[in-house]
């Protein structure tokens, strides 16, 4: 199958176009750089299937970071037919160098402006034609975004990979452009006004980047987000938990009836009341993703970069990492991926150390459940947002214990989008994404967690359900001396332990452990346990090893077994020593 | 009049003024960064704020905005035509 590439800087809109032409959900961002892995996918040119590759954003293909190495190990090492070098438009005067790095005997290349939209608002207007004949290339002006001009892409990447066939030798003809022609090629092509510049992205820089206001608009906005998380969420929560719970009493149980007790149970205790409890968080998650997606895709993540730099350099980061750290919220997996653009081996390193502390979605999950059944309403917010903050101190701790072993020494110099909205077709497509990606990893980790749970805390026969003589009653026990200082009993520890593999599994385990769901489980929880205890064990969760994938990740991102050692065991010392502090003071104090 | 000309590190600009790019004091790599975002030699840079606590600087040169540390803005020199006018 012949092979297509896409190359081009970061942010001048790949993941857009590939998203357009492909119909695939590839994930889109406005952070420079942050399309890390090799997205593919199969496309229909004029007769033929081709495969697309959407090559990382690099500024130089000779350049030092990781992605340009991972670019021109692509070129070197595969044979690829057709590459479009995707350039924003309005920036073309600067980003055309790529096109001669990428000019080389048998590489037809069609060269796509993209955000002609952009370009158009910014009065740069661009004879296409002009620019053709003197690149001896074929040139595509369109908006990736909105679809202008997409339509003529089809008929020249046809075109061109049908000149490929057999033509190598007039192809490899063509003459390779040094920079000065480039530039002059551009020059006569191009004409960008004197004053060009986004002036709404001005007018709102000015309010959020404002010296005073900037930081504390921009903590106001993560809040506020949070707020309307949980105020569209919960609602839909409670009612989908309360569909599970009716929908198993109504129909599930006279079903099953007639079941073997022991089948009966696993089905209904383990895997139902383990799925069904997970199932009600989806809508929280995908709401959080949603907006963290529209934030990031604003542009607005850059700016928070440009804000919390100052402080981030005092603990041996930049802002950079306040970024991944941020993504870090959704899912700590990609933020660990996304590290590949900073270059200096001690602040990736370092930077690594620090994600797996962001507070993610998994985990958010079990706070907002025990949040639920411990503290009021009026109070949930403000505990959930205290988690964050601990999230982030325990962060900046870790990177100023560590940054003198991870020294710092990248340059930091990064580009600032305009403010870019998502239109509704974006967002639609994110948030199907985010669905999508949740109940993949659910049906891989949660029911294989939960029916092992069940297992364990039902045998060996005979033993009481979740009582202390089963197998995980049995390492509760075990585990006791180490876990109680802290106020977290032996059937808390049960779900500690699967946590380790998957932070989702938690309250799947809780419901199994506990033999209920729903309103129920919430209702026993609450009796069983006190809120000081249910804040040392969200402090326990919140710090320990995330998940299994974080450190599968963090193995062969980091490759150095030390590193890989001391991004386990910190976390897990540390978590232990804010949870023994904390239970231990706010006993005396509340005794 | 004509605006009195001298020369200063991109870092020295006040906000809202403008520079032409003289010289790039940087090592391989660095150079390498500022060229691919348009800093390049006898382009106008303009700074548009600087961060609080000593934080980055954000400018513009062209239609690319860009942050940048004190640092790397230091190994930046300008020719400064102060009134500023590109
Ligand atoms: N105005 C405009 N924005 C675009 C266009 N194409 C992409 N974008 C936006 O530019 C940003 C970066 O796009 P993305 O596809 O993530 O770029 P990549 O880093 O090159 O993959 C996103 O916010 C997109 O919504 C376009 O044609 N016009």
């Amino acid at each position: 199958m012949k092979r297509i590439a896409m190359v081009g800087m970061p942010n001048t809109g790949k993941s857009t176009l590939f998203n357009r032409l492909t119909g695939a959900h590839a994930k889109v961002g406005n952070w420079p750089g942050l399309t890390v892995d090799l997205l593919s996918a199969k496309l229909i040119v004029g007769d033929q299937l081709v495969h697309l590759i959407d090559l990382p954003g690099i500024y130089d293909l000779n350049g030092y970071s990781e992605d340009e190495k991972v670019v021109t190990t692509f070129l070197a090492q595969n044979q690829v037919d057709l590459a479009l070098l995707v350039l924003n438009a309005s920036q073309i005067d600067r980003q055309i160098v790529l096109l001669g790095q990428l000019m080389r005997p048998g590489l037809p290349i069609v060269l796509v402006l993209n955000m002609v939209d952009e370009a158009a608002a910014l009065g740069i207007t661009i004879d296409a034609e002009g620019l053709a004949a003197k690149l001896g290339i074929p040139v595509c002006m369109l908006s990736a975004k909105y679809g202008q001009g997409v339509e003529q892409l089809q008929p020249a990447m046809r075109a061109a990979l049908r000149e490929a066939v057999g033509a190598d030798a007039a192809n490899g003809g063509r003459a390779k452009l040094d920079e000065r022609q480039l530039e002059a090629a551009v020059k006569s092509s191009v004409l960008v006004p004197a004053q060009a510049s986004h002036a709404l992205t001005e007018r709102i820089d000015r309010i959020l980047l404002d010296p005073w206001l900037g930081l504390p608009i921009f903590f106001g906005v993560m809040f506020l987000l949070f707020e309307l998380v949980f105020i569209l969420g919960k609602p839909i929560q409670d009612a989908m938990a309360w569909a599970f719970a009716a929908l198993r009493s109504g129909a599930l149980e006279p079903a099953l009836a007639g079941l073997p007790f022991a089948l009966r149970g696993l089905l209904l205790d383990g895997v139902y009341n383990g799925l069904s409890t997970v199932a009600s968080f989806v809508p929280i998650i995908v709401l959080f993703f949603l907006c963290m997606g529209i934030v990031e895709d604003a542009g607005y993540l850059s700016r928070a970069a440009f804000l919390m730099d100052a402080l981030m350099a005092r603990f041996g980061l930049d802002g950079r990492s306040f970024v991944m750290v941020l993504m870090g919220f959704g899912c700590n997996v990609p933020a660990l991926m996304g590290t590949r653009v900073i270059r200096s081996r001690g602040l990736r390193l370092l930077t690594m150390l620090v994600i797996p502390l962001s507070l993610c979605s998994a985990r958010m999950q079990v706070f907002v459940f025990f949040i639920a059944a411990l503290f009021s309403a009026k109070a949930a917010p403000l505990v959930l947002f205290s988690l964050y903050v601990i999230s982030i101190l325990s962060a900046m701790l870790t990177s100023q214990l560590f940054k003198r072993r991870y020294v710092n020494n990248d340059p930091f110099v990064l580009e600032m989008p305009p403010y870019r909205f998502p239109t509704p077709r974006q967002v639609a497509l994110r948030g199907w994404h985010e669905v999508r990606h949740f109940t993949r990893r659910a049906t891989r980790f949660i029911v294989a967690g939960v029916v092992l749970v069940w297992l364990l805390t039902n045998f060996p026969l005979g033993a009481a359900a979740g009582g202390t003589q089963t197998w995980a009653g049995q390492v509760g026990t075990l585990l006791n001396p180490i876990l109680s200082p802290l106020g977290i009993d032996p059937k808390l520890t049960i779900a500690l332990i699967f946590g380790f593999v998957a932070k989702e599994i938690v309250i799947g385990s809780l419901a199994v452990i506990y033999g209920q769901e729903g309103a129920a489980l919430t209702h026993t929880i609450a009796h069983q346990i006190d809120w000081i205890q249910a804040y040392s064990f969200m402090l326990f969760t919140l710090i320990y090893t995330p998940c299994l994938s974080t450190i599968a990740t963090i193995v062969t991102e980091a490759k150095s077994r030390a590193f890989s050692l001391l991004a386990i065991a910190w976390p897990l010392g540390l978590a232990w020593i804010v949870s023994f502090v904390f239970y231990q003071a706010a006993r005396q104090l509340a005794a | 009049m004509s605006p009195v000309t001298t020369t200063l590190t991109l870092n020295r600009l006040d906000p809202g003024e403008y520079g032409t790019i003289l010289e790039l004091d940087a090592g391989d790599e660095l150079y390498q960064r500022l060229v691919a975002l348009g800093l390049r030699i006898g382009n106008s840079v303009r700074l548009l704020r600087r961060a609080r606590f000593g934080g980055p600087l954000h400018v513009r040169v062209g239609t690319t905005e860009l942050m940048l540390r004190r640092r790397e803005a230091h190994c930046i020199r300008l020719t400064h035509a102060s009134p500023g006018r590109p």
